[in-house]
């Protein structure tokens, strides 16, 4: 091997991680030249204990509400420092994103940062056993909801189109290869950007480790995840087929849902129905 | 000789943030800091200062842009008071324990509830512990001159450690005097440009900062902190007496007045230092033995030198401007371990609980001090309990 692996092997993440596979493909496409922060998190595994650490790039362990900030000074002493080849990447779960860190991440944004703010959405508070956010989607079980989730998960992807992102974009660890197109066009762009990464979670979801991709696959095939981007004051929807009945085989898969009723997967694919509708529209517009 | 302008705390700790070359700013707004980021963003817009403002939308985020850009290797700067102080309660202790030299201006607000936006020390005590130095100004000048000093100790390799710059709230932040503020080659002769002396996030040279830590090693990392920490209180002498051989103006960590043949001290911080030396005066006048020692650097607590300060002196009255509830005055109970390092002779230690919630300590509230030692004396009575010395009599 003639270069350096910059995340290294053998983390100590679950096995059948997704979020260890994201990052390290985030890293083959952004390069040396990136300064990374996680939060208090699954990813913070990459970041590493004591004297050791998994990233090969400069790291920067924030607290968990207020990653966005911290990159946004990393990003503008960059600037007055004359540096303007160097990625500053924000890698963060869903409660770092939805939850306790949205009012930090609204803020960067608004201010038109340079960074790159990754998702990854394992759809719950996984680093701390498995309790429920606000990205957990309906029926669900978590630890915080153990009959199931009683409400929907918050679109956080409508509401981030309502703000001034240079590129945004939905990606999957199910499907890797868009998932680091989208990075390139995130590290390009001069502006905030936000790429959020939907990521099954064998040890929460409940369902065998080599799974993974598997169920992240059944989601985009479902429709239960849907990849699109914007740019441009455009969106695009990147994968316009899908099989809403597949949401039964999707569900069936996944030890969360072992005991959920006929009348909530039905809810489900009534979800996942008005949720393209409404992207459908949205992708109508140029204005966005 | 800079020029002499006229201005108040709040601008004095503007002029003094563009005078050290700050590069980087992120604050919030709140009452009684919010014309210290007016007066930063003024200077910014009219191209007196170069410096880059984030407008950040919360204190929490503030510290936290700021630990951000200090790890990239600028000088950075931000203000806050109260609540906001309250809400960046996480992120300083990261500031602290990753030894970035930040600099913060706290101007003194009561912490809630009730709500107050008036002047006590309770904002500023509630981070005594989270290993930022501290240190106290009592008017306009000093509050521009503090703000260059701390600078130059945050960023010295023997200390790394944040300063918090404490100006009261209204007594100080809106006191209106003439500040000489130096020139740009004067400052120049007592701060430089920002060094990079610890580790950053360099691309060429990557390290992970504030990762998670084994009980292998953090009690370590604590004690490399404490070492920082220690080592500023001769820094801090050491830069101190620097800008005395600049600009003429002598600071020091304790200012003592009066205490050679002193009976009675009042030990206490910040700008009713100012009442209390104006009361002695008067009272000296009457061939009262009162004196006064000010402490000026809360954190490091320099307990030697406060030890000597106090060696003959046979009552102490402590003014805590803090409530204080359930123990007692968190400078008393300094002072007192102080005294555990002087001489065997007893002392009568006094805790008082003054001037909270913007409550003025005016002439009758230090005479009132003064005549409950006396009292005391006389009753032999024994303290176990702070004294109220302000409080309504109804």
């Amino acid at each position: 091997m003639s270069e350096m692996n910059l995340v290294s092997k053998g983390m100590t993440t679950c096995a059948g991680c997704p979020m260890e596979l994201i990052g390290r493909s985030a890293i083959e496409v952004l390069g040396k030249k990136t300064i990374t922060m996680t939060p208090p998190s699954c990813s913070a595994i990459l970041t590493g204990s004591g004297d050791e650490t998994g990233w090969g790039i400069p790291s920067l362990q924030t607290v968990l509400m207020s990653l966005p900030a911290f990159a946004s000074g990393v990003s503008e002493a960059l600037k007055i420092r004359g540096i303007d080849d160097v990625t500053v990447l924000g890698f963060a779960g869903d409660g770092g994103t939805f939850d306790i860190g949205l009012q930090s991440l609204s803020g960067a944004i608004e201010r038109g940062h340079k960074a790159i703010f990754i998702c990854y959405n394992n759809e719950a508070y996984m680093n701390t056993g498995n309790q429920r956010s606000s990205a957990t989607s309906l029926g669900a079980f978590t630890k915080t909801t153990p009959t199931g989730k009683k409400e929907s998960s918050k679109n956080i992807d409508f509401m981030l189109l309502h703000q001034n992102l240079a590129y945004q974009a939905t990606a999957s660890v199910g499907d890797i290869p868009d998932f680091k197109r989208k990075l390139k066009k995130a590290k390009e762009v001069d502006g905030p950007s936000f790429i959020h990464v939907h990521a099954p979670c064998a040890s929460g979801w409940h369902f065998p480790p080599n799974q993974t991709i598997k169920i992240a696959k059944l989601a985009i095939e479902s429709g239960t995840w849907l990849l699109w981007e914007k740019e441009n004051g455009k969106i695009k929807i990147n994968r316009e087929k899908f099989d809403v009945e597949k949401v039964t085989e999707y569900l069936s898969l996944q030890g969360r849902y072992s005991k959920v009723s006929e009348e909530i997967i039905e809810e489900i694919k009534k979800e996942v129905n008005r949720k393209y509708q409404i992207l459908k529209k949205l992708e109508e517009l140029d204005c966005l | 000789m800079g020029d002499i302008l006229t201005l108040d705390g709040n601008a004095a700790i503007a002029y003094g943030v563009m005078k050290s070359k700050v590069e980087l700013i992120a604050a919030y707004p709140i009452t009684p800091q919010t014309p210290i980021v007016e007066n930063l963003s003024s200077l910014i817009d009219k191209g007196k200062f170069s410096a880059r403002y984030i407008n950040v939308e919360s204190e929490h985020s503030a510290l936290s842009a700021l630990i951000g850009a200090s790890a990239t290797g600028v000088r950075t700067f931000t203000a806050s008071a109260s609540h906001g102080l309250a809400l960046m309660h996480e992120v300083t202790g990261v500031a602290s324990g990753t030894r970035l030299p930040i600099v913060m201006c706290v101007v003194s607000r009561a912490l809630p509830s009730p709500c107050s936006l008036w002047c006590d020390h309770s904002d500023i005590m509630s981070q005594k512990d989270q290993g930022w130095i501290q240190i106290f100004a009592k008017n306009p000048q000093e509050a521009l001159d503090f703000i260059m000093i701390a600078y130059t100790v945050s960023e010295d390799k023997r200390v790394l450690t944040p300063t918090m710059v404490d100006i009261d709230g209204f007594y100080v932040s809106h006191l209106t005097e003439p500040v000489d503020v130096p020139t740009d080659e004067e400052a120049g002769k007592f701060i430089g440009k920002f060094e990079i002396n610890n580790l950053i996030l360099d691309v060429d040279n990557p390290y992970a900062i504030n990762n998670l830590s084994s009980p292998e090693i953090f009690t370590e990392y604590k004690y490399s902190q404490k070492q920082g920490m220690d080592a500023a209180v001769e820094v801090l002498e050491e830069k101190f007496n620097e800008f005395n051989k600049i600009f003429g103006r002598k600071y020091s960590l304790i200012e003592s007045y009066f205490t050679e043949d002193a009976e009675t001290v009042i030990v206490c911080l910040g700008s009713m230092s100012g009442t209390v030396l104006h009361t002695v005066r008067e009272l000296r006048k009457q061939n009262k033995k009162v004196g006064l020692v000010r402490v000026v650097s809360f954190r490091p607590f320099p307990m030697k030198i406060l030890s000597e300060a106090l060696k003959n002196i046979k009552n102490v009255a402590v003014i805590d401007r803090v409530s204080a509830i359930g123990s007692m005055g968190p400078l008393y109970e300094e002072v007192l371990s102080s005294i555990q390092l002087s001489d065997s002779d007893k002392k009568n230690v006094f805790s008082f609980v003054a001037g909270l919630g913007g409550r003025d300590i005016n002439e009758k509230t230090v005479k009132a001090v003064f005549d409950y030692v006396d009292h005391a004396n006389k009753t032999e009575e024994k303290q176990i309990d702070t004294i109220w010395i302000d409080l309504k009599k109804e």
